[in-house]
């Protein structure tokens, strides 16, 4: 048999049907679903007179309009309060699982499937949202829709898809101190740009990947989009099954250990092609932060920006200039020593427990600088229960910082946490886009780590420099 | 949605010379909170069209009354970033049908070609040669061919492009993917049950 890679693997196992000329029908696992990009699909349902094909793969969560603040009181303003009551009107009407505000189970779509065992090896997985490649890390096929193709799968359990490309991305030896998941990603962004895996489906590999925690896999694959990836996903392992193991919905007992042995044979054959591979050096990397208003705008936090003379071989400069201009930056400044006046700990990329342990653990006895406003926002209720039960909270509030109630927040801006106009914030999310955490705000997207070190100095800070002090 | 069928389509066009446009910028987030489509075009490239204190920005391509018609063409990575469909409506709100670049982000291409607007892909070169004639003669008339996969600008040059068939018959026809799986229902459930046998549900 002709050796395959893991993603083609999944893919085929999925195929319903293969007619020529006509994109696959494929069949789709796990839906998750959301209050901003779903009422328009279950309009379409009733306008068709169809019920959803089977309740039981798809989940609702509510989490990009909602307050971070006062959960438990109506959301105050009305065209998100209209969103999550239309959202729980629809999944009553339908028979579809709901973690509504309030419940111990609701967060950020792509941090609560895999906490609750959803998100398992194997599968394919759809979600009218473009960092459900944060699934990929437990080695299945996980990748972002648009609401007509929500309904697609609402009616059919299937969406109509070309098969994309494979592209292999395999990090090499070990990661220095100071350096984390986020790194590597906003390294490899940087180096192939924002669109350089455009049609492709991403694998990571390599020692440096299989060195990673889930959560720490998490937020690789999580931004795979932000190269242009559709998805990106690692082969499932033993540090996979632990973290599985005994979750909600995750198979249980004897189920599980049948699980694990078919999970086992996912991974790619040797001497399987891919379309592209690229291999990188884990000691090349540093701690990372963006200048610019793409996620491709990326240096080494110890770099300087680069002028337009540099990047002119690159041919366009006009979208250069006006990002830095937008960002208040000239070519070939430094960002060592910048003043930032927020600080965003949150988003599907960066705020689950580890995250919040890692940035505990840097500030703890310490205390914010004076002129920075400080958001730790926890992906989920059950992230949010766990930092209280081991008082991290208490850390976060000696040292200044505002412990919220989950939801995507300040990553777009879609409740009441925005960066107001003008202002720098530094973010743990994946977008720093013009306005993306608020009209005219400026977004240095980094690592938890880079984060909580400028809440404390108050500026972007080299965490490597800063942890020997 | 009923969709618009589009076959034959001649008009002027405007040129958005930016590279990367992602879909934070057709729409922002904090107009999503809508829940019916329609609507959409009010908002689009709203920080771009108005300022702080929503005035028309006047340098602004589209708030430019030289510019008009049903075409966009825009720099190579259009429509990168997030997922919202929200963006391919705001754009067919607005009033075109066609966007033209030399490379559009995968799922924004494939939010627009489900509700009936062209994503054209074009040579760097047709796309540098096609903004530098549309920005100095707006009045210029392009003409997309979609039944032939032609592209021509009026005095200039054409150029092929490509399509998936079965997707341009549905732009044709003004039909969606809903209508083919629904058609699939039950070899869909069949291999449900057989999904659920090999990984059991919950
Ligand atoms: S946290 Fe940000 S990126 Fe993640 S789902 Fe929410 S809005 Fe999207």
């Amino acid at each position: 048999m002709e050796p395959k890679t893991l993603f083609d693997k999944i893919w085929d196992a999925h195929v319903v049907k293969r007619a020529d000329g006509f994109p696959h029908a494929l069949f789709i696992d796990r839906h998750f679903i959301h209050e901003v990009t779903s009422p328009q699909a279950f309009d379409g349902l009733r306008a068709r007179g169809i019920p959803v094909f089977n309740t039981r793969r798809t989940t609702a969560t509510a989490d990009h309009n909602v307050p971070t603040k006062d959960q438990h009181l109506p959301i105050r303003e009305a065209l998100s309060r209209h969103q999550v009551e239309t959202l729980r009107k629809n999944c009553k009407e339908f028979g579809v699982d709901l973690y509504d505000l309030g419940h111990p189970y609701q967060g950020i779509v792509h941090i609560i499937g895999p906490e609750l065992g959803l998100t398992l090896p194997g599968m394919t997985i759809v979600c009218g949202d473009s960092h459900t490649s944060t699934h990929g890390a437990f080695g299945n096929i996980a990748f972002g829709i648009g609401t007509s193709e929500v309904e697609q799968v609402l009616a059919t359990q299937c969406v109509l898809q070309h098969k994309p490309k494979t592209m292999r991305i395999e990090i090499n030896g070990q990661l220095g101190r100071g350096v984390v998941s986020k790194d590597i990603i906003l390294y490899i962004i940087s180096k192939i740009s924002s669109s350089g895996a455009t049609g492709y489906f991403v694998e990571y590999a390599g020692e440096a990947i299989r060195g990673l925690s889930m959560e720490a896999r998490m937020t690789v694959c999580n931004m795979s989009i932000e190269m242009g990836a559709r998805g990106g996903l690692i082969a499932p392992d033993q540090t996979t099954f632990d973290y599985i193991r005994g979750r909600k919905f995750a198979p249980q007992g004897q189920a599980f250990e049948q699980a694990v042995e078919t999970w086992k044979a996912l991974i790619t054959d040797p001497g399987a092609r891919y379309d592209k591979v690229l291999t990188f050096d884990a000691a090349d990397i540093g701690p990372m932060i963006t200048y610019g208003t793409n996620p491709g705008m990326g240096m080494c936090v110890t770099d300087r920006i680069p002028t337009a003379k540099e990047l002119a071989s690159l041919g366009d400069t006009t979208s250069f200039t006006n990002s830095l201009e937008y960002m208040g930056l000239a070519p070939g400044d430094f960002l060592l020593g910048k003043p930032v006046d927020y600080v965003f700990i949150g988003s599907c990329t960066n705020a689950r427990i580890e995250d919040l342990r890692q940035v505990a653990r840097l500030v703890k006895g310490k205390k914010r600088a004076e002129s920075v406003e400080v958001w730790v926002v926890p992906g989920s209720k059950q992230v949010e229960a766990q930092a209280r039960k081991e008082g991290l909270d208490k850390i976060f509030e000696e040292a200044g910082f505002e412990l919220r109630s989950p939801g995507c927040s300040a990553c777009l801006g879609m409740n009441e946490d925005k960066v107001p106009p003008g202002k720098y914030c530094i973010s743990t999310s994946n977008r720093n886009f013009e306005g993306r955490q608020g009209p005219r705000s400026r977004t240095f997207l980094a690592s938890p780590l880079s984060a909580a070190a400028a809440a404390i100095t108050g500026k972007v800070t080299d965490i490597r420099t800063w942890m020997e002090n | 949605m009923a969709k618009e069928k589009l076959s034959t389509l001649i008009s002027t066009a405007v040129p958005l010379l930016i590279e990367n446009i992602d879909t934070d910028q057709i729409i922002p987030a904090r107009f999503l909170k809508a829940t019916t489509r329609e609507g959409f075009g009010e908002n689009l490239f709203r920080d771009w069209r108005f300022d702080a204190a929503n005035q028309p920005v006047r340098d602004f391509v589209l708030n430019n009354p030289r510019y008009s018609g049903k075409i966009l063409v825009t720099g190579k990575n259009f429509g990168c970033g997030s997922s919202r469909e929200h963006a391919a409506w705001a754009i067919y709100d607005f009033g075109f049908r066609v966007v033209i670049s030399s490379f559009f982000a995968d799922i924004f291409k494939n939010n627009a070609l489900n509700n009936g607007l062209l994503p054209l892909v074009v040579s760097e070169n047709f796309l540098k040669k096609c903004l530098e004639r549309v920005t100095a003669e707006p009045a210029t008339p392009i003409t997309v061919d979609l039944p032939n996969q032609v592209v021509s600008i009026t005095g200039g040059p054409s150029e092929h492009f490509e399509i998936n068939p079965y997707k341009k018959a549905s732009l044709i026809n003004g039909q969606d993917d809903i209508d083919y799986l629904l058609s699939l229902r039950d070899e869909i459930r069949e291999f449900d049950n057989a999904r659920q046998r090999v990984a059991p549900l919950p």
